[in-house]
């Protein structure tokens, strides 16, 4: 295979035909680096929306409440829904076993929040010692709130790192100090952190203590739980569907609330949602696919075009080459050859120059919903490996034509 | 060298059948210089095309150097025409892109030589037609005879058995045609055969043998007393 003089004669071509070998090279050059570039951007986006996932567990399902919209068994529009500790139970024994971690969460307001002189202006909320996981906090100093806290009405406080980064940047260790809430002293236990900024901005006081000692009474804001870990994703969007609907029928028959009533009772599932996105991104990724694939396909049209009207400019070069003896395979392999080479030296710069694109620039993109756009080696490998056979194909039939030209007919050819 | 026996050839054109050569009867000894001399249309391009094997006989035969020529496929007459002929065209037909040499040198890649070899050899033949300096010039930057000039070396530089050259002045001015006619009879000197078509009969009184087609049949085949080229020159 390997012809030294074929090789020369092909280079002296390519040398002494410099701008149809770069048009040649370009058109597939470009294909193939907008096919990678899209492509990793498909990655990108779906990576980018995987990462906002995972932010909270992703199998938590979360209840809330607020006015009713609809009229429902002459009950006018306009009720607010509250949510109590009854609820809370009664969903812990029905489906208990099918729970993996639970809270309740109640939101604490009209409170003044200080540490020495300094107030504090953030959200503060009342939740258990399972919330922890619902919400995927990581502890970076300290503990979170335990059962133990939730039995004894403890006055202690879990705060998030921010806070603690920004309001006791000089404190030496923020476990131990005191938060004063309304007058009354709060223990710092824990600080906590996560992956995005703003949830670092809460300050968490056990539930039990949050209804006691605020007036709370029995009423919640809020109710969260998490599914076990199913390994089959449709699996677990099957069992979080389900639990989901199972919850929402319970709540709305507890309080009366049309089925359609979007507002009164609002159960919202990560998984569901993320099945939401996942679709999305898996639209995106067939939609860039399929632009990625017309382009390619144009660049074979443009190799197969250039092909052709190479080989119409040479065919009297052919037909000179037919008298001085060259045999019609030797021509064929010659123009295959040269087309291949091209095809295949260009589309692996096109390759190798997006791909480095991609690992350059690709980290430090900072989007939302994009995320370290990558591709895969292999697919993007074979893309070229397609483009060559492309080429090679788009440089035959016109390399055959040409070739049964009758030499006469080609030496005349102007 | 050439053994050409009842020859008939005809084309066709659509429903009719055209009868170009109507059997030819033809032989060149080894180091005659032939001109074929004919009007348009007398048949004596398909003639030439026969004997160089671009075309196919309909019937009779064709012995080149004791080789009968038949049934010859594509690959096989490129082999033929490699080893056994080379051309000399009206419109020189040089490769645009290659330099003089590399021109030359061609046919000699098409025999399997090695780069260097062809080269020297190619430089030795261009030499020859007296354009050793014109080596790495493209055809553009040469005049029509050297043109030529170039095209006979690259037909010569293959040794072949026989060079057919089809007007090979048809495109030059007198001057410089009595001088690509001393070069031919220079190689006829050395005892290359050499067949021309020509519809110039200065040009045929400058061969040693003249063949007259008319109408697909050899009107007259006669010896005649060669002019020298190099008188005019």
């Amino acid at each position: 295979m390997f012809d030294i003089e074929r090789w020369q004669e092909i280079f002296d071509t390519i040398r002494k035909n410099k701008l149809r070998t770069f048009l040649t090279g370009l058109s597939v050059a470009s294909g193939i680096f907008i096919l990678v570039i899209l492509l990793g951007f498909g990655q990108g986006m779906q990576n980018g929306i995987a990462a906002e996932f995972e932010e909270d567990a992703s199998t938590s399902i979360w209840v809330s409440t607020s006015t009713t919209t609809k009229k429902f068994k002459g009950l006018n529009p306009g009720r607010r829904i509250q949510l109590r500790n009854e609820n809370y139970d009664i969903v812990a024994n029905l489906w208990g076993d099918d729970i993996e971690y639970k809270s309740a969460r109640v939101f604490v307001r009209g409170t003044s929040i200080n540490y020495g002189k300094e107030t504090l202006v953030y959200s503060l909320q009342g939740v258990s010692h399972q919330y922890q996981q619902i919400e995927n906090a990581k502890m970076v100093k300290g503990r979170w709130i335990n059962y133990t806290d939730e039995i004894n009405t403890s006055k202690v406080i879990v705060i998030g790192k921010k806070i603690a980064d920004d309001v006791f940047k000089d404190v030496e260790t923020t476990i131990g100090e005191f938060i004063d809430i309304s007058g009354i002293q709060f223990k710092i236990i824990g600080v906590y952190g996560e992956t995005e900024n703003r949830e670092e901005e809460r300050l968490y006081i056990p539930i039990t203590t949050a209804q006691q000692v605020f007036n709370g009474g029995d009423k919640l804001n809020n109710m969260a739980y998490t599914l076990p870990h199913v390994e089959n994703f449709d699996q677990a969007v099957a069992q979080a569907v389900n639990f989901k609907n199972e919850l929402d029928i319970y709540l709305r028959k507890a309080h009366t609330v049309a089925p359609d009533d979007t507002r009164g009772v609002r159960v919202w599932s990560a998984m569901e949602e993320a099945k939401r996105y996942y679709a999305i991104t898996g639209n995106m990724k067939f939609f860039f696919w399929f632009v990625g694939l017309c382009t390619i396909i144009a660049g074979i049209v443009g190799v197969s075009n250039i092909m052709l009207i190479v080989v119409s400019e040479r065919t009297k070069e052919i037909g000179i080459r037919k008298a001085l003896g060259a045999k019609p395979w030797s021509i064929i392999g010659m123009i295959l050859h040269e087309a291949i080479f091209v095809t295949a030296i260009s589309g692996f710069l096109g390759l190798i120059f997006s791909m480095s694109l991609l690992e350059i620039v690709g980290p430090h993109i900072e989007v939302d919903y994009i995320l370290n756009p990558s591709v895969n080696f292999n697919v993007a490998l074979s893309t070229v490996l397609v483009l060559i056979f492309a080429g090679a194909v788009a440089g035959f039939f016109p390399a055959w034509r040409a070739v049964r030209i009758h030499t006469i007919d080609a030496l005349r050819d102007e | 060298m050439i053994e050409i026996k009842n020859l008939h050839k005809s084309y066709k054109m659509g429903s009719n059948s055209l009868h170009v050569l109507k059997g030819i009867d033809f032989s060149v000894e080894e180091g005659e210089l032939v001109a074929i001399m004919g009007s348009s249309g007398s048949g004596k391009s398909t003639l030439l095309n026969i004997l160089g094997m671009l075309d196919e006989l309909d019937e009779g035969s064709y012995d080149l150097d004791g080789v009968p020529i038949k049934n010859l496929n594509e690959t096989k007459a490129a082999n033929y025409r490699n080893k056994f002929l080379g051309f000399v065209f009206q419109s020189f037909n040089l490769i645009n892109y290659k330099n003089a040499m590399e021109n030359v040198a061609l046919p000699l890649y098409y025999q399997k030589m090695v780069r260097k070899e062809r080269q020297e050899k190619a430089l030795k033949y261009l030499d020859q037609v007296g354009l050793k300096e014109w080596a790495t010039h493209l055809p553009s930057e040469l005049s029509g005879g050297q043109k030529q000039r170039v095209a006979i070396a690259r037909a010569m530089v293959g040794e072949p058995k026989v060079l057919l050259a089809d007007e090979p002045t048809g495109a030059l001015d007198s001057k410089t045609s009595y001088e690509v006619m001393d070069l031919i009879q220079k190689i006829n000197d050395k005892g290359n055969t050499i067949l021309i078509v020509t519809h110039e009969s200065d040009i045929a009184d400058m061969c040693k043998r003249i063949v007259h087609l008319k109408d697909g049949v050899i009107l007259e085949d006669k010896k005649v007393e060669q002019v020298r080229a190099s008188e005019y020159v």
